[in-house]
């Protein structure tokens, strides 16, 4: 090939061969004969690069930007006779310091690259800082991914698994080679499958501080972390301890290994991104790379210069200023394009819908683009529609048809149903149905249904637990929210009383058959499973311990209950019914039964009364020719009931497929191979309990 | 970086001696190129490996795509531990077939 004109230095300074560079694309690229670097700042007077090599404290070169190197707010530069391999790098920006008017330059400091694809010196999970910290690396891009490209499964079809990286095998339990990292996940797969979710959504990977924040745990006293992680500080860097390799700079090619090992066993990835705050913190934070680089641009600020904090970490991301909204929009192409990412959970998304005012916005810039643009058109966009200062858009975040939401509102409902609230009935059924109140315009998959998630209780805590226990947190259990619609079953906390056990196992299994049947898409959280706790901690952030780490133990302790989750995953996955793509409401009748019916103690007539503690559904489609049809009733009344069924034509019979009230392993049947029910007319659901039914044709008699 | 090439029955080896990294990797590259023979079977010693970086791993992956293209079958013998740990994280190890010892990959190949 011939080489490049462009391949050679035109000019030295501190002894560099260098040339003006690419502005485009933004960041360290590797170039013929050197490396571009690339960065931009619209307050910034000039700009200095920073070289280290790899491992020493000492800056090997400084070399300004001369000004002819600079277009725009863009400084540009290649230099030359670089190896990736061995060099860090970082920036120091010259301008005003005057935080009244929201600028904090200070060439003093070496500040990393916004860009920056590896980050160095937080290789080792919790390892104090040094000098080292946050130097920005040059990575190599070339990746054999063979044939591997985003699955593109249809979204009503996903169940998701919420996990968090380094908990899901941290615990020696987990006897992986290589535990709280990528490559530990993918010795993990096999277990994925096996439960047969297709879709795991991983809590933040990149690059953030685990060190923030100064508490100690009262009861050990040992320092706490940020361990969930929603600080970051690269957003383009996956995160150097969630590798066994980073200590060898390798963090991308293991991320790279573990996205095509679950898209080989047909699993998409999904990441939880956080674009409404940085690890910088508030005035008071460290300045890392933003507040440095270009403060007034990156955050959000009061007239007086002053952070606002909508996220409650103390600043805010102006993710809506023309800048930032590239910033967001380069990012998210980076990890579809280089990292073959299915998708993204935003975390306090309503954030992304204010102006750099804090007001909210009617027709928010970033969310349009992100919603049409042509890179991430396939992908799973999903909003926590809410932020920390009080805006709550379930059911009204800006969507433009293409952005799908946490339901917080289903959470609320099934959990306040299962427990047998009052007056609950109506929004159950409207939640088991899509919540086409919200999401009729864009179909049940606009719903990301969930009982837990990684923030809050644990389901097995849910049911065990009436409070919040916050203590270890150290803040006089004054954190974590107090609105857990929980109820521990007659005893709080641990106990042997075979009778709070049982009817805990009965609701644990009560909330994860409804989950599984109601239209949209199902959230699981890693370890509900198999019934992990966190001892009543609703607001585990800050464990790195085994409060938040993955017990594999539990696997076997609870082999019934696994057994049932992965046969009710089976079974959706199974029925076409369960997963529609559009609401009942919007689709015309297609055979035998209506696409949705409800029912009560009586066939066809439902009780919607505020006193009423019983529902009944039955779920219909036809699944190329065969009849497809489901009958889940659920009973919140501390007494049984027996329930008279929808009469079947000739040719099709109920068979049962779960009884939460039944114990284990008959509390639910293999897919496929349920038992016929005796009685064809009426069927008995327990005390506090949920049967699923389904049809299945009659045998002819030969 | 040094490397040597000798023959086991039909089974090309060749042994890497010294450090595989960014300062080595693209000599290395090219005088693996020259000793790869076409379409027949080759055995990596890596035995003599002090360290092995990114730049190092890709040679590997590189030389690998070579052989395939030309027909050829690849194998790795005594990978260095380290080394290996990198490769089976980072997805590298699904490329190749890997033996504990010289022998052993040349039983592999002439399999």
């Amino acid at each position: 090939m011939l080489e490049r004109v462009d391949a050679y230095p035109n000019q030295w300074i501190s002894g560099f061969g260098v040339r003006a560079g690419r502005p485009l694309p933004f960041g360290a690229t590797i170039v013929p004969g050197g490396i571009n670097f690339s960065v931009y700042s619209n307050n910034a007077t000039a700009m200095t690069l920073v070289l280290f090599r790899r491992g020493e404290s000492r800056p090997m070169a400084e070399i300004p930007f001369p000004p002819a190197f600079r277009i725009g707010g863009v400084f540009a530069m290649t230099v030359f006779g670089l190896d990736a391999e061995t060099i860090e790098y970082g920036y120091r920006a010259h301008g005003p310091y005057d935080p009244a008017d929201g600028h904090y330059f200070d060439p003093g400091r070496i500040l990393a690259d916004p860009y920056a694809k590896l980050i160095g010196g937080r290789e080792r999970w919790g390892a104090p800082r040094d000098s080292m910290v946050y130097r920005s690396g040059v990575a190599c891009d070339d990746f054999d991914w063979e044939s591997d490209r985003q699955l593109n499964l249809p979204a009503e079809d996903l169940v998701i698994y919420e996990l968090h990286v380094r908990g899901f095998t941290k615990d020696p339990s987990a006897g992986v080679a290589a535990p709280g990292t990528f490559a530990g996940l993918v010795e993990k797969i096999p277990y994925l499958r096996e439960l047969g979710v297709n879709c795991v959504e991983l809590m933040p990977v990149f690059e953030f501080d685990e060190c923030e924040g100064a508490r100690s745990d009262p009861a050990t006293g040992r320092p706490l972390h940020n361990y969930w992680g929603y600080n970051p500080i690269g957003f383009f860097a996956p995160k150097a301890s969630y590798a066994t390799t980073g200590r060898h700079g390798m963090q991308i090619d293991e991320f790279k290994s573990l996205v095509k090992h679950l898209h080989l066993a047909g699993i998409e990835v999904v990441l939880d991104v956080v674009f409404n705050h940085t690890g910088e913190g508030n005035e008071r934070g460290p300045t890392i790379s933003f507040r440095g680089l270009d403060n007034q641009t990156y955050y959000m600020l009061t007239p007086e210069g002053y952070y606002y904090n909508f996220s409650g970490t103390g600043n805010t991301l102006n993710c809506n200023h023309p800048v930032v909204r590239g910033f967001i929009l380069d990012c998210l192409r980076y990890w579809v394009t280089e990292f073959h990412v299915d998708g993204f959970r935003f975390d306090l998304a309503a954030i992304l819908g204010r102006a750099p005012d804090g007001s909210l916005l009617s027709n928010p810039p970033l969310l349009e683009s992100l919603a049409h643009d042509p890179v991430l058109r396939d992908c799973k966009l999903i909003a926590e529609a809410w932020d920390a200062a009080g805006l709550y858009q379930v059911g009204a975040f800006p969507d433009y048809c293409r952005w799908s939401e946490w339901n917080g509102r289903y959470r609320d409902a099934i959990r306040r149903f299962i427990k047998g609230d009052l007056g609950m009935v109506g929004e159950m059924a409207t939640r088991m149905a899509g919540s086409a109140d919200m999401y009729l315009r864009r179909g049940p998959a606009a719903s990301v249904n969930f009982v837990t998630a990684h923030d809050g209780f644990t389901l097995r805590d849910l049911v065990s637990y009436n409070d919040k226990h916050n203590e270890n947190n150290g803040e006089g259990n004054n954190d974590g929210d107090n609105g857990n619609n929980s109820w521990n079953c007659g005893h709080e906390g641990p106990t042997d009383d075979p009778e709070v056990t049982a009817l805990r196992d009965r609701q644990v299994r009560n909330a994860l058959l409804l989950l599984l049947t109601s239209h949209g898409i199902p959230m699981l959280v890693a370890g509900d499973e198999m019934g992990r706790t966190q001892q009543g901690n609703n607001n585990a952030y800050c464990h790195d311990s085994p409060i938040s780490w993955i017990d594999w133990t539990l696997l076997d302790k609870n082999a019934d209950l696994f057994r049932f989750v992965r046969c009710a995953i089976a079974f959706r996955r199974s029925h076409c019914a369960l997963r529609r793509r559009r609401h009942v409401a919007d689709s015309s009748p297609e055979g035998l039964f209506p696409a949705l019916s409800w029912h009560g103690v009586h066939a066809w007539m439902p009780d919607w009364a505020s006193h009423s503690r019983l529902l009944a559904a039955m779920f219909y489609g036809d699944d190329g020719g065969r009849h497809d049809c489901v009958y889940v009733a659920a009973n919140t009344y501390w007494e049984g009931q027996t329930l008279e069924l929808p009469t079947l034509p000739d040719g099709l019979a109920w068979h049962l497929f779960a009884d939460t009230a039944a114990p284990p392993p008959q509390d639910v049947h293999q897919p496929g191979r349920e038992p016929l029910l005796t009685d064809q007319a009426r069927v008995h659901v327990g005390p506090r309990s949920v049967i699923v039914l389904v049809t299945h044709p009659v045998p002819t008699k030969s | 970086m040094q490397l040597a090439k000798y023959m086991q029955g039909d089974v090309t080896v060749i042994a890497l001696d010294g450090r595989l990294d960014s300062g080595t990797a693209t000599r290395v590259q090219q005088d693996l190129e020259a000793l790869v023979p076409e379409g027949a079977p080759v055995l990596l010693d890596l035995s003599r490996v002090s360290y092995m970086s990114s730049a190092g791993l890709r040679v590997l992956l590189l030389v690998y795509r070579q052989a395939n293209d030309s027909g050829a079958r690849i194998a790795l013998a005594a990978v260095p531990r380290d080394a290996y740990e990198i490769m089976a994280a980072t997805g590298f190890l699904d490329f190749f077939t890997v033996s504990d010892s010289v022998a052993d990959g040349v039983t592999a190949l002439s399999a």
